[in-house]
């Protein structure tokens, strides 16, 4: 059972190799949480990252879970509820394809969309079925700013996150009153924590420009502003921070929670330039 | 019997789960619902004033036992009053006082059933002379997991168990409970303040044995050579010879009024820490330094939130979480530190409450041990509050005291079976009377009661 500030028991990975999935499970760890699955693909990783969580003290299993054989959820997942309540569901799975491969290869952009949404929508149903039947549990679903407003340079990654997201606030509609909650988390770019390694920055979102932009004056600022490195704009993110944020948001029920929070208004002003306008915009 | 989908909290209003809530109007009802309860278990509630998730049952069945609230017989000699599981203390009043009998122990508020009450197994400020209600209790019905109904006596172990045991053990039917004698409704009222912490124990110490109720309110957010300032009050009914000519009219009239329902939303900026502090430090210079023989009405002095309904509110949208703890004596310096520990941290609390508690009470996972007990009220919004509560378990754990189940919400299960020693009693006669586990709360599957 979740306690008054939202801390959960016992918490369900989808996608048990994610970042922020994992900062996530230290944080609830080193609050209330003692059970945690992590669902993935067999990997050498996924056993690494459940060693690494049973260190910190919790009882933690793999479960063999593809994203892709949206056939299986149903037993699969319905085998983790089975052996007990689960407080919290992390739907964390997703990939960032490759756009420009991707729009060579049909099938690639493809299977991006059959992973982050098709597989989203199967699992996201069972999960949210058993936590009605359970009469209580959160449902958090790892969207992107990517989905907020769909950009030309990953519009395949982006549209399967807008697809994601709308399905995730319809089910939080739809679950509102049972008793099982849905919060939907947006995060900005997350580019590793500075003690990772080097290299491979994960691109859950990639929105870096800010507020109303208005005439070229404002367009060639912006430019700048994105071209500044990485570390230096206000609008990217860590997987610890975004861990942070869904603590808050669990002890608030949030239903929404953007990350940083800043990207709330960004977004709210982006949302709505002009396509002739935002088509220009070099983000 | 009605049923409907409903979702749950306690009176903190946090941590809300969805169950199916029926409503029995007869023992046959209540068994049959007890009997289909289905593998989620079913749980009794009351009035909803437990602070936490005690009854509430996610995915499962709730049965609200308000509908059976019946007072079946009362004797007037004797004071001994036999009812129904679902009726309010207030209800009691109003029956009781006319006859000249008042009920053995009244928590601050008279909105909480007679089950619920043998349940939580409540205290109130008369703790230290009556103890706590299930003392009161000569012998309860309780409505096993086979569906079948049990009188149980006071005295034996199941009884024990029952007796603050969350209405885990099974659903209390009614009760026969032995009244107090009182010939007026009027309390006789002694106010005095206490300049910190060490002066209010000396107080408490030193006079408590001359009061039938007592209970300070501390002030917080005082700190510095100030911390644990408070003010004492204390009480007597007053007989009804002692009264002034225009309340010996009607001496046993009860007739509290409601105030107008709390405002569903509450402006956060009224929740803070400013507010608290200006209402403590009225409430403390507002407080005469030493009065005796303030006459108060009953409703006054036990029940004064009472008069707003739904005052929970007043913690705003995330709610509140109720923190009590008892520590023994000889284990002030753990209280102390507590104390300071709240006040440097500045906690927007108002209502804390402290007491000297006297003997305890056999109940398995009763509360009141003898020592001293602090409660209080936090907004659950307060950031970094779930880390600062854990700390204070574990001083309160490590000065061998205990914090109060019926009001929790939020303990770290770890530190249960150091806190109450007779847990593994309590699991083996569940499970020996209930092995399918058809009684179950929010409560016991978070702490794995």
């Amino acid at each position: 059972m979740k306690d008054a500030f939202g801390a959960p028991q016992s918490l369900l990975v989808l996608g048990g190799t994610s970042e922020i999935a994992l900062a996530t499970a230290r944080r609830l760890i080193a609050l209330r949480t003692r059970t945690v699955r992590l669902a993935g693909r067999p990997s050498p990783a996924l056993d690494a990252a459940a060693a690494e969580l049973r260190a910190r003290g919790a009882d933690v299993r793999t479960v063999d879970f593809d994203a892709l054989d949206s056939a299986s959820h149903e037993t699969t997942l319905g085998k983790v509820f089975a052996e007990g309540d689960i407080d919290m569901v992390l739907l964390a799975f997703g990939i960032a394809g490759d756009q420009g491969r991707d729009e060579e290869e049909p099938l690639a952009a493809v299977r991006v969309a059959q992973t982050n949404y098709t597989g989203a929508v199967s699992a996201g149903l069972v999960c949210a079925g058993a936590l009605q039947a359970q009469g209580h549990g959160s449902l958090v679903v790892l969207s992107s700013v990517a989905g907020e407003r769909v950009r030309r340079a990953d519009f395949i990654y982006g549209s399967s996150k807008a697809g994601l997201d709308a399905f995730a606030q319809g089910l939080g509609d739809a679950l509102h009153g049972t008793g099982a909650h849905v919060m939907v988390v947006r995060p900005g770019v997350v580019r590793p924590e500075p003690r990772a390694e080097a290299g491979a920055v994960r691109v859950a979102g990639a929105t870096q420009a800010a507020g109303v932009v208005q005439g070229a004056g404002a367009v060639r600022a912006a430019a700048r502003f994105v071209s500044a490195p990485l570390e230096a704009s206000p609008l990217t993110t860590t997987p610890d921070a975004v861990a942070e944020a869904i603590v808050t948001g669990l002890r608030r029920r949030s239903e929404t929670v953007w990350v940083p929070g800043s990207l709330r208004a960004v977004m709210s002003a982006l949302r709505h330039v002009p396509r002739p306008l935002f088509r220009r915009l070099p983000i | 019997m009605s049923v409907d989908t409903v979702s749950l909290t306690g009176w903190g209003r946090t941590a809300p789960t969805a169950a199916l809530r029926f409503r029995p109007r007869s023992y046959e009802e209540a068994a049959a619902t007890v009997r289909g309860c289905g593998p989620r278990g079913s749980i009794a509630r009351g009035l909803g004033r437990a602070h936490g998730d005690a009854a509430q049952n996610a995915g499962g069945s709730v049965l609200d036992m308000t509908a059976l609230n019946r007072v079946r017989t009362i004797d007037a000699g004797t004071g001994t009053v036999v009812c129904d599981a679902g009726v309010s203390l207030h209800r009691l009043m109003e029956v009781l006082l006319p006859l000249g009998w008042f009920v053995p122990v009244t928590p601050t508020t008279r909105y909480v059933t007679v089950g619920g009450a043998i349940g939580a197994d409540i205290h109130g400020h008369n703790q230290h002379v009556s103890g706590s209600f299930s003392r009161h209790v000569q012998e309860l019905e309780l409505l096993t997991a086979g569906g079948e109904i049990r009188t149980v006596r006071s005295g034996t172990s199941l009884f024990d168990a029952t007796a603050g045991g969350l209405g885990l053990t099974g659903v209390i039917l009614s009760a026969t409970l032995r009244c107090h004698r009182v010939t007026s409704s009027w309390m006789s009222v002694d106010t005095e303040r206490a300049v910190d912490l060490d002066d209010l124990l000396e107080r408490l110490c030193a006079g408590d044995h001359r009061y039938r109720y007592s209970a300070a309110w501390i002030d917080l957010r005082a700190r510095g050579r100030a911390t644990g300032r408070s003010v004492l009050t204390r009480g007597e009914h007053v007989p009804r010879y002692a009264l002034p000519a225009r309340a010996r009219r009607t001496p046993l009239a009860f007739r509290p009024g409601p105030l107008p329902t709390a405002p569903a939303l509450v402006p956060e900026a009224l929740l803070g820490g400013t507010p608290a502090a200006l209402f403590n430090e009225v409430r403390y210079r507002g407080a005469p330094r030493y009065r005796i023989g303030e006459l108060q009405r009953l409703a006054a002095f036990f029940h004064p939130l009472d008069g707003l309904p739904q005052w929970s509110r007043a913690h705003g949208r995330a709610g509140s979480v109720r923190y009590q703890f008892v520590v023994g004596h000889g284990r002030e310096e753990a209280l102390r530190r507590i104390v300071h520990r709240l006040s440097r941290r500045r906690c927007p609390s108002s209502n804390a409450v402290l007491k000297r508690f006297g003997t305890g009470d056999p109940g398995w996972l009763s509360f009141p041990v003898p020592g001293w007990t602090l409660a209080l009220d936090l907004p659950a919004a307060l950031p970094g509050l779930a880390r600062f509560l854990d700390s204070l378990d574990e001083e309160v754990a490590a000065a061998g005291g205990r914090v109060c189940l019926a009001k929790d919400s939020r303990l770290r299960p770890e530190l249960l079976a150091a806190m109450y020693p007779r847990l593994a009693d309590f699991r083996s006669l569940r499970a020996e009377l209930d092995p399918d586990g058809a009684f179950r709360s929010d409560l016991s599957r978070r702490l794995s009661l």
